[in-house]
């Protein structure tokens, strides 16, 4: 047993908990991370994209060691049938600039460099430690961690519950519900090793420069779910990801799914010839801002995965765990500052500080999209893609049909597929879930 | 149009590192006579394909290749047909890449 007491303990050595362990230890608080992994970062999966302005809010200088792929100069959104696909890109030399926005990264290398800062601040961290339970008092509130390393339980005022998104300590506890399987996505994931050069060659960059491609439709097979392909310097990281309710309901397999995503025609000249050196899976938060579980209770608050924090639309995930992280270990701070204890009603702090960030005024933006996409999944992944790929074919063969025969042709495949009340309402109802 | 007569889950596993805790799995199936309809998806769902349909007919759990995503967690522990928690600390699959 430690006899030690410590202000906190942060369970999980993810992006949320790193974040919340530095800023407290910055702030003078004597803390302990408990990380069931060899390292942080060994069983931590992304796709992964970092975001810049989240992480210098917690090392300005990052850019001076962290371990960074490649910068992003250009965004590429392909909607794929089964033989083609319509892409939109968006490529910008603006990107090219001294601090730039967004970076890939590998997250097991990036997460151990992050977890130097940690213990360079002055925290406790505990590897190869699973916590296993939370340890209460007889009135329920939350006073500390059992682990499966150490005899009894180690105290301290708050535990901050950075356990990702199947964290077990808070659903076990009561605190939060286990998540649904339609409200996460279990993605799988693959690391290609190529030549530098043959990566610049086929991604159309140079030096550090960068390339992301999301792609959603007929990939998907009519679940909702998408997939991505990232170029980091020597590798490019691909992977496909569906809701696990949809999964149940078609029974296709997670691996044949990359696996046909990896055949595509657009997408095996790009990993063509790789030599594969692993092979990845993770249920990614999806649920939005209906999803998120009460944040904070009697000693305890959740972060990041675990608070079901994810912005399914944009692809962020890493920036909502870095800042609530944060922002829960400065409320935290601010308590321990002015002497009060870590009751529910002082930790509420967390919760007004996060409604007033963009972490949770994203999600509510789009609090009804994922409902929307959950729910039409066969519209919007099977027959738009199709029907949109058909109208771009129609759209630039030549063939000697008059162009007003040929708009009228595209115009009738979409009523005759979703009828004229159907398209109508169809884009109705994504604006309103967009706006 | 089957999705992956060609996909060997094994090759895939062969990439990665695992600590394997001999003896202590870290996900048990509840005995049963005649699989659930959870315990049956999860023989498709599991991205590591840990499940698998033993001679009786009965589902089973080997949690050597097990990439530790929780899917089967999210659909057969509500149900009690499976006891779910994490491998003991430093054990399990070691992600070089994540």
């Amino acid at each position: 047993m430690i006899e030690e007491r410590f202000d906190a303990i942060v369970v999980g050595a993810g992006m949320a908990g790193n974040a919340a362990a530095l800023t407290m230890a910055n702030r003078g608080m004597k803390v302990l991370q408990l990380e069931r992994g060899e390292y942080s970062g060994s069983k931590n999966v992304q796709g992964a994209i970092l975001y810049a302005d989240m992480l210098e809010k917690l090392i300005p200088d990052f850019r001076q060691d962290a371990p960074l792929e490649r910068h992003l100069v250009e965004q590429r959104f392909w909607l794929m049938d089964d033989r083609s696909h319509v892409g939109l890109h968006y490529r910008s030399e603006d990107f090219n600039e001294e601090r730039p926005n967004r970076y890939t990264i590998i997250r097991a290398q990036f997460d151990k460099w992050l977890s130097s800062k940690v213990r360079e601040a002055g925290v406790t961290v505990l590897f190869e430690t699973t916590a296993t339970e939370l340890a209460r008092d007889s009135y329920g509130r939350v006073v500390g961690v059992h682990t499966d390393r150490l005899d009894g339980e180690i105290r301290a005022d708050v535990v901050v519950l950075a356990e990702g998104v199947n964290g077990v300590l808070g659903t076990r506890a009561g605190l939060r519900e286990r998540p649904k399987p339609d409200k996460v996505a279990l993605a799988v994931k693959e690391m290609h090793f190529l030549p530098r050069e043959t990566i610049e060659a086929r991604f159309n960059i140079k030096g550090d420069e960068g390339v992301v491609i999301e792609a959603a439709g007929t990939i998907s097979r009519g679940m909702t779910g998408m997939g991505f392909i990232y170029a980091n310097k020597e590798c490019v990281s691909l992977g496909i990801g569906c809701l696990v309710a949809d999964f149940r309901r078609t029974a296709h397999t997670p691996y044949g799914l990359l696996d046909r995503f990896k055949q595509h025609p657009s997408v095996a000249p790009l990993i063509e010839g790789s030599e594969v050196k692993e092979y990845a899976a993770h249920l990614i938060p999806e649920g939005g801002y209906k999803a998120i579980p009460k944040l904070y209770g009697e000693g305890w608050v959740v972060v990041g995965d675990a608070a079901q924090l994810n912005n399914a639309i944009h692809r962020e995930g890493s920036n909502l765990a870095m800042t609530s992280g944060r922002i829960a270990a400065e409320a935290i701070c601010e308590l321990k500052s002015r002497g009060l204890p870590m009751t529910a009603e002082h930790l509420a702090l967390y919760k007004r500080l996060l409604d007033r960030s963009f972490v949770v005024k994203d999600l509510k933006k789009y609090r009804d999209m994922p409902t929307l996409l959950h729910t039409n999944s066969h519209n919007f992944f099977l027959t738009y893609p199709q029907l949109i790929s058909r109208a771009m074919q129609n759209y630039v063969r030549v063939d000697g049909t008059p162009k007003a025969e040929k708009q009228k042709i595209t115009v009738k495949s979409f009523v005759n597929a979703r009828s004229r009340i159907g398209l109508f309402s169809d884009a109705v109802r994504f604006a309103r879930a967009w706006r | 149009m089957s999705t992956e007569p060609s996909v060997r889950v094994e090759d895939k596993l062969f990439y990665n590192r695992y600590l394997v805790d001999v003896g202590r799995p870290h996900i048990r199936v509840r005995a049963h006579k005649k699989p659930s309809r959870e315990l049956l998806a999860l023989l498709k769902i599991c991205p590591a394909r840990c499940y698998e349909l033993n001679d009786s007919g009965q589902v089973e759990v080997t949690v050597d290749g097990c990439v530790e995503c929780g899917t089967c967690r999210v659909i057969a522990e509500p149900t009690g047909d499976i006891e779910w928690s994490y491998p003991r600390g430093g054990y399990g699959v070691l992600f070089k890449f994540g």
